[in-house]
């Protein structure tokens, strides 16, 4: 293999205010080869891809592509250099056809000065052909065609402003296995023409498939670098996860023995289209649950099929040994059941309504007089125990959400399910993207809960969380339960194992 | 007006009030009554008892309608089919009356009926069939107005029935089509304000995805608001061809457009999941005085469409600050 370096990154960091994002990182990646990125959630993968996009500017260091050392780089300057990303959310127009997207802002035009249709199409129908697309027609929309097909288009994209380096965020997340195994093909086919590839991926069977060399990054530090040949999971396992210096949150008691405990909640054969692949498992009386798997393994679909807010396409709930439909909210409300779903803004907040509004959203039904009307004064009462209870810091349950910081407004999407007491509660990110004291109260709150008899299910993309919380976790790899892990044998390399595996390995 | 609010908890009995006052209706109410003191010194006629009735019955033809649209337009929806839905509902009337001969209790649950079954369709395609309000509702207003002028072949028709008096009757002074209207007003102030599906409709325009998870019915909801509005275009329709004795194809025209105004400038968030009812009236009221304002003025009507033109954007210029102001 040649050893020529193609990209020189040279004791690069990035701070945002508070943080250190990425700590001195010197790599070289060498032309030709796939290098793949690994790597905890937050552990500066994403950063240093925008650096070397040229999307963030780097508090400190140099970059030098093709010897030559960048100055006041930029998306501009990468795309005529020749760096090209793939983002995760792919960035092309649905209403287009793949040969306007591919050209876009550099349509070819006739003499005068009219769209060259034949030049365009022909031109695509080339490059289409380099990333396995010789059959698909240049004038389909884009929205006719899958997200996998979609990827690839970018991908001719790319090549089509002539690309020496690819960078590729996770490209097979959103695709099935048929799907992720074509573009590993022409990931292959594209080194074989000299061009270099960087490749995020929590995959990491399919890194050790397709990669050269892999990247382990671990708090914003390159760890190693290791050569693919050679390598086991379980070593990039053992460096991704390091060890951990601080403890996290410890709940009061943890259940261990499950002797004699009673199911509240069992799943037999769920299906929820090619998202859920019959999931089986059963949640025990005052248990926390985790559900772990990457983006894309359908752990949140698990719980909104659960909670009837999807629709499932198979299997069978029993509540308290009972079977139940579970086919609209409405009835898993009655079940005294309650989610608290991932993205709050598209999911649980109302963003013009009050705090109370918001609290009160559920439970209202229950304030009505003899009449059928609200008359205001027990709503109120109801919201601003809960606001003082939760510690929901508002200058009045008055107040607009919108004004609240995202901790305190997730606080008050929980006193939303909390007012009726549920006996099973569902989590999805109950702590996503706020800061770290509204954290802790929020462990607090789960906590109490779990003391208080509830059954927890959570779904957590934060390892930390899943270990100091969790009595057991599931894993889940695209769509299937890998694994079943014990709280006297949870860790983080046991997790890791079960959520990037088909199965998993002892 | 944000600043406002942050007190209202410490405030006590005040905060009620001091709740009120923040909301976006009171810049409105405002604007009314600016607008009440300065016709009253443009024209003595204006504060005459005979003028304010005649002002309010204008009014009440679309202030009946305004509640259901400004209903429909907090779920994030809108209705373009009230005008010819009124049209239908004021002929049928008429021709179940005149040329049927059926009692008054029968045309008026025909009638209503008549209404609920507009009214769903509008929903059912909505939500069912999920294509966008604005399309089905103007669709659907064609095929109304089409089937009205099959069923009158584009001639009035007379409407001599006891229930015209809903129309032309008086209570006193009080004309009863304004007394009418106060009830429904009234009526959708409190299932706006004081219940839970009241509430359930604010929550369906501001997240509808939330509004499921929490429990809300969110498509049987909204096709419940489609109906409620289509069946108070039935009971306008037969308001109106009350109060002129007869009707024709073209009763509701314009009617459409007259009640979308009145919501917007009402305080109704064109955007959904917020405004009020009583804000609806105020808008109508609006509308109403600057219309009955040209005739006293002896102003051109053309200048009339022109200004109602400009409010409008004004009321919607200022939603899309607040709006704006939120982000």
């Amino acid at each position: 293999m040649k050893e020529k370096c193609i990209y020189a990154i040279d004791h690069v960091s990035k701070r945002f205010p508070g943080v250190v994002a990425l700590d001195d990182v010197s790599m070289e990646v060498r032309e030709g080869e796939i290098l793949a990125v690994v790597g905890e959630n937050g552990a500066g993968k994403s950063t240093l891809m925008n650096i070397l996009s040229g999307v963030y500017e780097a508090t400190e260091g140099t970059l030098a592509f093709d010897g030559r050392i960048l100055q006041g780089f930029n998306p501009i300057m990468a795309k005529e250099l020749g760096i090209a990303m793939i983002h995760q959310e792919l960035s092309l127009f649905n209403a287009l056809s793949v040969a306007e997207n591919i050209f876009m802002g550099r349509l070819p035009k006739t003499k005068t000065g009219m769209l060259d249709k034949a030049k365009l199409y022909q031109d695509t129908r080339l490059l289409l052909q380099e990333v396995g697309l010789e059959k698909l027609d240049p004038r389909t929309l884009v929205r006719e065609i899958n997200v996998s097909q979609q990827q690839q288009v970018e991908i001719a994209k790319a090549l089509s402003l002539e690309a020496k380096l690819l960078i590729l965020d996770e490209p097979t997340s959103s695709l099935t296995p048929r799907e992720a195994r074509i573009l590993l093909q022409i990931m292959r086919d594209l080194r074989k023409k000299g061009i270099t590839m960087l490749y995020i991926s929590h995959k990491l069977d399919e890194i050790l498939e397709i990669s050269d060399r892999i990247a382990v990054f671990r708090d914003g530090k390159l760890i190693r670098i290791l050569d693919t040949a050679g390598t086991q999971i379980e070593d990039m396992i053992t460096l991704m996860v390091g060890r951990k210096l601080s403890g996290g949150f410890v709940r009061d008691r943890y259940m261990e023995d499950y002797e004699g405990k009673k199911a509240v909640l069992e799943v037999e054969h769920l299906q929820v289209g090619n998202k859920v692949k019959d999931v089986s498992f059963r949640l025990y009386e005052g248990e926390l649950l985790g559900l772990a798997g990457l983006v894309g393994s359908g752990r949140s679909e698990v719980l909104q099929a659960l909670f009837g807010a999807d629709r499932r396409d198979g299997g069978t709930i029993r509540i308290h040994g009972r079977e139940v439909k579970m086919d609209d909210t409405g009835e898993a409300i009655q079940n005294k059941m309650a989610l608290i779903p991932e993205g709050r803004k598209s999911q649980s907040l109302f963003l013009k309504f009050t705090v109370k509004e918001n609290i009160s959203i559920v439970f209202l039904k229950k304030t009505l007089n003899r009449l059928g009307l609200n008359p205001g004064g027990k709503e109120r009462q109801i919201a601003r125990e809960f606001v003082s209870r939760l510690n929901i810091k508002t200058p009045g349950i008055d107040q607009k959400i919108v004004n609240l910081s995202g901790g305190n407004q997730q606080k008050a999407v929980i006193a939303r399910w909390l007012v009726e007491k549920p006996d099973i509660l569902f989590l999805d990110e109950p702590t996503q993207g706020i800061d770290v004291g509204a954290k802790d109260e929020i462990y607090g709150i789960i906590n109490d809960l779990s003391k208080n008899g509830t059954s927890i299910i959570m779904v957590s993309s934060e390892m930390q969380e899943n270990l100091s919380l969790c009595d057991r976790v599931i894993t889940l790899y695209e769509g299937r339960v890998t694994g079943e892990i014990r709280r006297s044998e949870l860790s983080e390399e046991r997790m890791m194992a079960g959520m990037s595996m088909e199965k998993e390995t002892e | 007006m944000e600043k406002k609010r942050e007190g209202t908890e410490k405030a006590g009995g005040y905060g009620a009030i001091a709740r009120m006052t923040s909301r976006a209706e009171f810049s409105v109410l405002a604007g009314l009554i600016l607008l009440i003191v300065c016709m009253s010194f443009a024209s003595p006629f204006f504060l005459s008892v005979q003028n304010i009735f005649n002002v309010l019955s204008q009014i009440s033809r679309y202030g009946i309608i305004s509640v259901g649209m400004a209903l429909i337009i907090i779920t994030g929806g809108i209705d373009l089919s009230v005008g010819y839905a009124v049209g239908l509902c004021a002929t049928s009337a008429a021709y179940l009356t005149t040329n049927v001969g059926l009692p008054w209790y029968l045309v008026l649950i025909l009638i209503l009926g008549l209404g609920a079954v507009i009214g769903l369709s509008n929903g059912l395609l909505v939500t069912r069939v999920g294509l966008p309000a604005f399309i089905v509702t103007l669709a659907v207003g064609k095929i109304i107005t089409g089937c009205t002028m099959l069923l009158t072949s584009g001639r009035p028709i007379a409407f001599d029935s006891p229930l015209s008096i809903l129309g032309s009757g008086y209570i006193g002074p009080v004309p009863m089509c304004v007394i009418l209207m106060f009830a429904v007003i009234v009526i959708g102030t409190i299932f706006a304000q004081y219940t839970q599906p009241g509430r359930a409709v604010y929550a369906i325009g501001n997240n509808a995805r939330a509004a499921a998870l929490s429990g809300i019915k969110v498509k049987k909801m909204t096709c419940i608001v489609y109906i409620i509005q289509s069946m108070l275009c039935a009971f306008c329709g037969i308001v109106v061809a009350g109060n002129l004795y007869s009707a024709d194809a073209t009763l509701g025209t314009g009617y459409d457009i007259d009640t979308i105004a009145a919501v917007v400038i009402g305080g109704v968030s064109m955007t959904g999941g917020e405004g009020t009812i009583w804000g609806a009236l105020i808008g109508a009221a609006i509308m109403g005085i600057l219309k009955n304002a040209f005739v006293l003025l002896s102003v051109s009507s053309y200048w009339q469409s022109i200004v109602i033109g400009l409010v409008i954007l004004f009321a919607v210029t200022i939603d899309r600050v607040r709006v704006n102001r939120r982000k």
